[in-house]
This record gives C-alpha cells, structure tokens and sequence, in this order.
C-alpha cells in the first residue's frame, strides 16, 4: 500500500481539555464538528466514520449525533494507537474507492468519567489470571514493568527517565493549553512522590477528559479545500505479546519495530529525514523505547540521545512539543492528541513552533504493548 | 499506607489453565513443554506457540529462577499493602512469569537484577498464587 494521495485536510481538538463538563460522545462530536469546520465541509460531505473506546458501536454513535450516513465504518479498538490505525485503514479505503472524506473522532472522558465505561480485565482471561492477581494496576504498573531491565541493560539508571519529563515539561512551558507548565529540574523530578518506582510523578501522565478529530479524504479533492493539506506519506500497524508480562523482550516492543518500519517502508522514508516526532508518552519510558525501535537512535543510545538535548528545544529531533501525555493532556487513549500536535507543527501553528517541520512522525502504543501504529505525515505528498 | 478494600483479586481457571491452578493449590509451579520442540512454554494453551503441535504435555517446574525486572508500587491494588513489589521473574526453564517478589524489603538496595529466587505459594480467594522470595544459596 503507499499513501500517494490522502490527506488530512480538516484537524481539531476540543475547546477545551482537563475537566470538562461533557460525555465521552460529547467530546468526539465537539472535536469532530471543529475538524469539519476547520475544513469546510459538512457532516453531509462525510461518508466515512471511525471511532473506538470501550463503547463497541461508536462509530453509530458520532455519526447519529452528527447526522451522518456513513459507506464506511471502523471501530477498531486496539487501544491509544486505534486513531492511528483508523488513519491507515482510512488510506487504504479511501485510495479504494470505498468512501471519499473520512472523519476519525475521539472523546474521553478519562478523568471525569462521564458518559464512559470502566474496563476491568476478567478474571478468566490471561490478564486476569497472570498480572492482575498480583496487584497489576494498569499503565504505570504494565508500561513500566520492564523499565529498570532497559535502563540497566544500557547502563543508564533512573535520571535518564527524569530527563525525558524535564525536556518535555520545557516543551509543556510553551503550550499554554497543557496542564502540568511549571518548570522542573532534575532532582525535582528524581524527588518527587513515587508512583510505582523507578517512576515519579512528573514521569506519568496526567489524566485529563479530551477529544480530537481529523477529516481524511484524498489530495486530489484536499486542493479544493481552504487549509493546507498535511499527507499522509506512510503508515504501520501491529500486534504485540498479548499481556506486557510475556513480551519476548521487555525493554523493546516489537510491535513497535514492526509499525515502525512498516510505516517508513510505505513512506520510502527514513527516520534520518523525519523533523519531528511525537512518542506516546503515557511513562517517560516509552519515548525512550520508541526512539530506539523506531529506528531514530540504535539500540542502547535513546539515553545518550535525550541526555545531549536533542529531542529538547533545539535539539535535532524535537519530541513531544506538545508536552506530551506527561503534561499536556492523557483522556486515556492518547494516540490523537499526538496526531494533533503531528499535523500543527506541518501546518506551522503549534503553540511551540519548530522551524521547518516538513515531516512528523507520530507513534503510538495499544493497550500495555498490545498494539502500536505510527503514520508518517508530509508537508508535501509522496514524492511531490 | 492504607490497604484498599476489596479482595486481592481472584484468578479463575479456564480448562486451558486447570493443571497451573490445580497445580499452585497443590504446591507446584507446572508448565507445559512441547514435545517436538522439547520447549517449556507460559501461558498455558493446548498447543505449542511455536510449531502449533499438540503434542504438548504438563511438567513441575523447580521453582526457582531470577528477578528480571520490576516496579515498587506505591499505590495499592485491593488486598495490597504498598509499597509492593510487582516483579517478572525469569524461570530456570525458560518462560517468564509475573509475579510478587516477597520476604524482603521494597526497596531498590534488596532487589538488584538477575537476584536468585524461588517460588511459594500465597492464598488468593480459593486459589493459590505464585509468589516470589530471595533464594538462599
């Protein structure tokens, strides 16, 4: 499959981030009718719909409340990287004629809890039977089981995580729209209350109520419309071990080398000509991890590369300039906040702008490494 | 700090996962091997995840083997008391398992990687669980 042809064209977030008085559904539909008003279009113009979260009919959801009929429909949940992977089934069916304009929409209610389910793994399932017998308390218990195996197996200790929360929170500065601004130092953060150790506060995420939506249609008809195109130059999707404990290796997901290089594949791209990137970051481990199975720094250098500041401000490769799921906002399926900040800085309008930001990869996570995608996104088209 | 309420959560045997559970209540680790590939494998399914053989038999493992990774959680599951430590144990056989790591302080100075431990059992509702403690040479 390559991408010569498909565009975002239409991108928004919810008015507002944080504590918001809205369902999930609420959220999805507020970002979504943003997007086609950041485009142009109408719901009438749209006949494809996806959506995920623990509801399993959202897509029916957006578009009732939107008055959309929809040809095309996707509700694959595989977790934070879902919006990731509706882009890339959105290409594929767009490219075959299976729907013109596309729109990925995403609510959450992920602090206020409004309009939204609670997934509780059952107690007959692997999950259930092998982690949470144990205590296993989501995210910042499973993303960061292998974390001390990572940093020892690269002779780093626990300041490298510190130095991905401070560099980020320097981003986080910029954006005026990210909860957690206030500077942090290195010892502040290595200090701080801990959460399930090595991690610190400041190296998890914040929990936030957010939504986001993009409008996906082809570059041809993206000519017509009034904002500037961000291309879709490549995209990549995989599984990964089906519980975070039985991960062949625990400090490198092959889910994510395989989304990785199957998107730089598509793109005829290397990680050497990407500008920017945004790496999932529900604990600052998995910048550290994507950095490396992504193909940006060989194995065993993400360390080296996030302590001489070049994912920081003015570094070589800035990361996470929203902030990231570590201060700006995390509704609990952060893979569209990520795509988001991916297409701003394209457009040149990013609260922390970076000159010259001609291709953005964004990468995401599914579930405790059960799922990853990362599209890879162009000022310019495939080979344009 | 404080322990939640609730219960430590139960496991609940399926028919692929029957010999581990009846195994931890009788105070043995089992694994399945795959017999053409002469492999162990976790978790426990009616084929090799490798070959896809069936040819798949149960054994008890020696229960000991080594930390691999782990995290000190400072916030507590119902039926914990934090901080505790949530660990990935490698077995001597191969496969790994997620675990506790118990009889010895939650602190990192306790728990170096590669630490020698072995297994013990620990109730969970009616089940029992494998737990993990530092091996005395």
């Amino acid at each position: 499959m390559t991408s010569r042809g498909v565009a975002i064209v239409g991108a928004a977030e919810t008015a507002e981030i944080g504590t918001v008085a809205a369902s999930s559904l609420t959220l999805a539909t507020d970002a979504a009718r943003r997007a086609l008003a950041d485009c142009g279009l109408a719901p009438g113009d749209v006949d494809g719909v996806a959506s995920s979260g623990l509801h399993p009919y959202l897509p029916s959801l957006v578009a009732h409340s939107l008055g959309i009929e929809a040809r095309w429909v996707d509700a694959t949940m595989v977790g934070g990287c879902s919006n990731l992977v509706h882009l890339r089934h959105a290409m594929a069916a767009i490219e075959g004629g299976q729907c013109d304009v596309v729109l990925i929409a995403h609510g959450e209610s992920g602090r206020s809890g409004i309009g939204t389910g609670m997934f509780r793994p059952p107690p007959d399932g692997w999950q259930g039977q092998f982690e949470l017998p144990f205590g296993t308390m989501g995210p910042m218990t499973l993303l960061t089981l292998g974390a001390l195996r990572f940093l020892r197996d690269r002779g780093l200790d626990r300041s490298t995580l510190a130095q991905v929360a401070v560099a980020q929170r320097e981003w986080a500065a910029r954006n005026p729209r990210a909860l957690r601004r206030d500077p942090i130092t290195l010892d502040g953060v290595l200090g701080a209350p801990a959460v399930a150790y090595p991690f610190t506060r400041p190296m998890c995420c914040v929990v936030t109520d957010a939504g986001g939506a993009v409008v996906v249609t082809s570059a041809e008809r993206a000519r017509d419309l009034p904002r500037p195109p961000v291309h879709v130059l490549g995209a990549g999707e995989a599984n990964g071990a089906a519980i975070a404990s039985q991960m062949p290796d625990l400090t490198s997901s092959d889910a994510f080398r395989r989304a990785g290089s199957a998107a730089f594949a598509s793109a005829g791209l290397a990680p050497s000509e990407v500008d920017h990137a945004m790496l999932y970051d529900a604990a600052a481990i998995l910048p550290l991890m994507a950095l490396e199975d992504l193909g940006f720094v060989p194995r065993g250098e993400s360390g080296a590369f996030v302590a001489d500041g070049r994912t920081a401000i003015g570094g070589s490769l800035p990361v996470n300039t929203n902030g990231g799921g570590l201060n700006y906002t995390h509704s609990g399926m952060y893979g569209m906040y990520a795509l988001q900040e991916s297409i701003r800085q394209l457009r040149g309008e990013a609260p922390a702008q970076v000159d010259g930001v001609r291709v953005s990869v964004t990468h995401a996570i599914g579930g405790m490494f059960q799922a990853a995608a990362t599209a890879i996104l162009g000022v310019e088209p495939l080979g344009g | 700090m404080a322990t939640p309420p609730g219960a430590r959560p139960e496991p609940k045997p399926t028919p692929e996962t029957a010999h581990f559970w009846a195994g931890t209540a009788a105070g043995e680790l089992r694994l399945q091997r795959c017999r053409p590939c002469d492999q162990p494998y976790f978790p426990p399914q009616p084929f090799c995840p490798r070959c896809g053989s069936a040819d798949v038999e149960v054994f008890r493992a020696t229960g000991s083997g080594t930390l691999h990774s782990y995290v000190i959680n400072h916030r507590a599951a119902p039926g914990f008391t934090a901080p505790y430590v949530i660990a990935v144990v490698q077995l001597d056989e191969g496969p790994r398992l997620l675990t506790n790591l118990v009889d010895v302080e939650p602190d990192p100075d306790a728990l170096p990687l590669d630490l020698p431990v072995e297994v013990r059992f620990e109730p969970a509702g009616e089940a029992a669980v494998p737990v993990f403690r530092p091996r005395m040479p």
